[in-house]
């Protein structure tokens, strides 16, 4: 694994004017299981593949609520996840306090950049090793931001992270031109698709290894697992055969290079676009 | 600050610390409790203000007094804070440009953040309480009494946070003298309209009514007042004005000093 | 650059044998290849514009804005790394308001540039920081009137008529510099602005999608700085692109 001299240090630039540590902690985000988001003018969805370390375990928690507003999707170190969570909720309630109003979704993916970004530049730190999906409705309607451990946020109509990400995103690309119009049903379904392109080969996605979080126009955040989402899956049971094939062929494209950084959306972290 | 004698060094004997000790305590019995803000020095007076049809109308005079001496005659007690939003202030005069300087760090925070979703009256409001009630338990009050009238997304606002930190909304408000003078004018008012709404001719007249009799029976009063509106519009504050007067009685009164 | 890989360029606070500091000349790499950003001063106003590659078109479009305003007379933006662009619009800010705090007025533009200048240097002194990977462009407009500055990764800062960061900067800095920056208006700069970079990234939007955004601070918006107004946006880069097609033709012809 050892590339070279520059990769050591997060207080390093590379002749190239990257730091590779950065990217390797954006790495650590595709070591987690798939999230995905999208969103309507009404709602935003949020989906994640929980994953069990032993058939006696429970299931890795993905999906986190912040506020009544705001919830979120996470991948890669829970931990760090946990610290960020934290933070988010934190900066909330401040709002809530001092202006008696919820925190518009832009501030909090603001203030979350600004801490990660310290992160990446004072030698014996680290970056965040954890990639989120920020779904939140404020005044000025539904938001999608993924936050990446560079400490860049973007605003996407459809995203996904995670391992095997590309599938869902590829799923996207097709459909997303019709996500605006979409009612929250067919959103949820969109949803559930992209997200059971990203599940292993022999594996499928049920009630107990996926988590759906919903917010949205009068519709406080929730997160909807195991038996309520039995419904939902059964929405999308009937289109099931021809979808996953499709997704095979491209997961099985998609494993074949592991350190393919060049995707679109996880970007390389030096991608100063 | 007090610094303690070397006890090693020989030059200084134990008699010399003994009597250190001494002077130390006489010193300490002298120092009274620390105080901060115990009464405004520069005030202004009463502020009024109503709900009425298109918003918010509100007014105050121009004078700042220093005890009972008309110090300034030319002051500002309300402040636009953002597109919706006004502030009318009486009380500390310095307090009050504090909290106008507060204001504008809070505003100049929402220009930068940009973010489409300016902070609505309400907002401030909970903002202003928010700060009031924390100096109010550090013992060191603005000491001020604010109304806050706002007009956003066809509501209109109107709060009053005082330096106790004490918050109440109504529709009609009136700080100081006017508490007492003015309150009860407004009142009537509204309860004549039976759940009716001002039209603007009648929020003028009654807001420039009340302040014809503040001016009247208060001492710490000038005629020369302005008057603001909050409404779909935006913020408007008026040019100073002045209401008319009728001093006739005043030769038939007997028995104050003339 | 022989001293690359010879254990002399892996910290700030290490010289090269020929008195080069390497770590700040890669956080200067990482500002070439950021997207091209021009800031232009007109006679009565600022123009800031960067070009945003859209790597995703699953991106909100218009949203993930890179020029900030610092105050309501400042307009800043950091080309190159984005994260480290808001860091340094986080410090401005709180310099801005810390004079404020101080002096009960706005900062000056040669204030915010110097402060800002200090505060880039100091992240070229330690081994255990690393310099910033942007420059940094100001547009101010205060009581001497409109100025631009621009700072290195170095904290070197120096005031500008115009100035030109990131991929291509060369053939952008050429044409600013046939512009008669004296007589332009703010409105006409917009359309010089759109026109450069159509200009110089020609190659680069036929097969990648761009999104430029403009600003400007300028008599025009009440010396506030702002986004520049769509339907002008709109006019400048038709103009824009019609000039390219323009170009396009008349290399027909030369065929």
């Amino acid at each position: 694994m050892f590339r070279n001299q520059y990769d050591s240090d997060i207080t390093i630039w590379s002749p190239q004017g990257r730091i590779h540590q950065i990217e390797y902690a954006m790495e650590a985000v595709k070591q987690g299981s798939a999230a995905v988001g999208l969103r309507s003018n009404d709602y935003v969805v949020i989906l994640g593949l929980k994953r069990s370390s032993d058939e006696l375990a429970a299931y890795q928690k993905k999906l986190i609520r912040i506020d009544d507003h705001m919830g979120i999707a996470i991948a890669g170190l829970t931990s760090d996840a946990r610290v960020l969570s934290n933070f988010m909720r934190n900066e909330c309630m401040k709002s809530k306090f001092n202006f008696n109003r919820p925190l518009p979704v832009e501030d909090v993916v603001t203030s979350l950049s600004e801490k990660s970004q310290v992160n990446t530049q004072q030698y014996g730190k680290r970056p965040y090793g954890v990639g989120l999906l920020i779904a939140g409705y404020d005044k000025t309607g539904p938001h999608l931001y993924e936050y990446s451990p560079s400490g860049n946020c973007y605003d996407y109509i459809a995203m996904s992270i995670g391992s095997r990400s590309q599938s869902a995103r590829t799923y996207f690309e097709k459909f997303y031109k019709t996500f605006a119009e979409a009612s929250l049903d067919d959103l949820i379904k969109h949803g559930l698709r992209a997200l059971r392109d990203t599940v292993q080969q022999d594996k499928e996605l049920t009630i107990h290894n996926c988590s759906l979080g919903i917010v949205g126009k009068d519709k406080k955040f929730v997160i909807i697992e195991e038996e309520d989402l039995k419904p939902y899956l059964e929405m999308i049971e009937e289109d099931a055969p021809a979808a996953t094939t499709e997704a095979a062929t491209e997961n099985a494209a998609d494993e074949a290079q592991p350190m393919d950084t060049d995707t679109p959306g996880n970007g390389n972290a030096m991608d100063t676009e | 600050m007090n610094t303690y004698p070397n006890p090693f060094s020989e030059a200084i004997s134990y008699q010399r610390m003994e009597q250190y000790d001494q002077e130390h305590l006489e010193s300490l019995s002298n120092i009274s409790p620390m105080t901060r803000t115990q009464q405004p020095i520069v005030t202004g007076t009463s502020v009024l203000a109503v709900k009425y049809k298109d918003g918010i109308m509100m007014t105050t005079d121009c004078l700042a007094s220093y005890g009972s001496l008309a110090r300034f005659k030319n002051i500002e007690r309300m402040i636009k804070v953002g597109n919706s939003t006004i502030i009318g202030a009486s009380g500390d005069m310095s307090d009050f440009q504090y909290i106008t300087y507060l204001m504008d760090k809070l505003m100049t925070k929402e220009y930068n953040a940009n973010n489409g979703q300016p902070l609505a009256p309400e907002n401030i409001y909970e903002y202003l309480s928010q700060v009031m009630y924390q100096r109010r338990n550090k013992f060191d009050p603005l000491w001020n009494a604010l109304v806050v009238g706002g007009y956003q997304d066809g509501k209109s606002f109107l709060g009053y946070v005082n330096l106790r930190g004490t918050t109440y909304q109504s529709d009609t408000i009136a700080t100081g003298y006017g508490a007492y003078i003015a309150q009860p004018l407004l009142r009537n008012a509204v309860e004549k309209k039976n759940g009716e709404l001002f039209t603007e001719e009648e929020a003028k007249k009654l807001l420039d009514d009340c302040m014809r009799v503040l001016f009247y029976r208060d001492a710490r009063s000038l005629n020369k007042l302005q008057r603001a509106t909050v409404t779909a519009a935006g913020v408007t504050i008026s040019e100073p004005y002045s209401l008319e007067t009728e001093w006739g009685f005043a030769e038939h009164i007997r028995g104050y000093g003339a | 650059m022989s001293s690359i890989g010879t254990g002399y360029d892996l910290s700030s606070s290490t010289y090269s044998l020929d008195g080069r500091i390497f770590q700040v000349e890669y956080a200067m790499k990482a500002v070439d290849n950021s997207g091209l950003c021009i800031g232009l001063r007109a006679k009565d106003g600022i123009v800031l514009a960067i070009s945003k590659l859209v790597h995703s078109k699953l991106l909100v479009p218009k949203s993930n804005k890179r020029i900030a305003s610092v105050d309501q007379h400042i307009g800043m933006v950091c080309p190159g790394l984005i994260a480290d662009g808001k860091a340094l619009i986080k410090r401005a800010r709180a310099e801005a308001q810390n004079y404020k705090d101080n002096f009960r007025m706005p900062i000056s533009g040669k204030m915010i540039a110097d402060r800002m200048g200090q505060f880039v240097q100091a992240y070229t002194l330690y081994s255990s920081v690393r310099p910033f990977g942007c420059s940094t462009l100001i547009a101010t407009y205060d009581s001497v009137g409109p100025s631009l500055y621009m700072i290195d990764p170095s904290g070197v800062y120096w005031g500008y008529f115009g100035c030109a960061v990131g991929k291509n900067k060369q053939i952008a800095k050429a044409e600013i510099e046939k512009l008669k920056l004296n007589e332009l208006t703010s409105r006409q700069a917009v359309m010089e602005v759109a026109r450069i970079m159509y200009s110089v990234m020609e190659d680069d939007i036929k097969d990648r999608d761009y999104e430029i955004e403009y600003t400007w601070i300028c008599d025009e918006s009440d010396k506030k700085h702002v986004e520049v107004p769509s339907d002008l946006i709109e006019e400048a880069e038709r103009k824009a692109k019609e000039s390219l097609d323009d170009d396009d033709d008349d290399d027909m012809d030369d065929e």
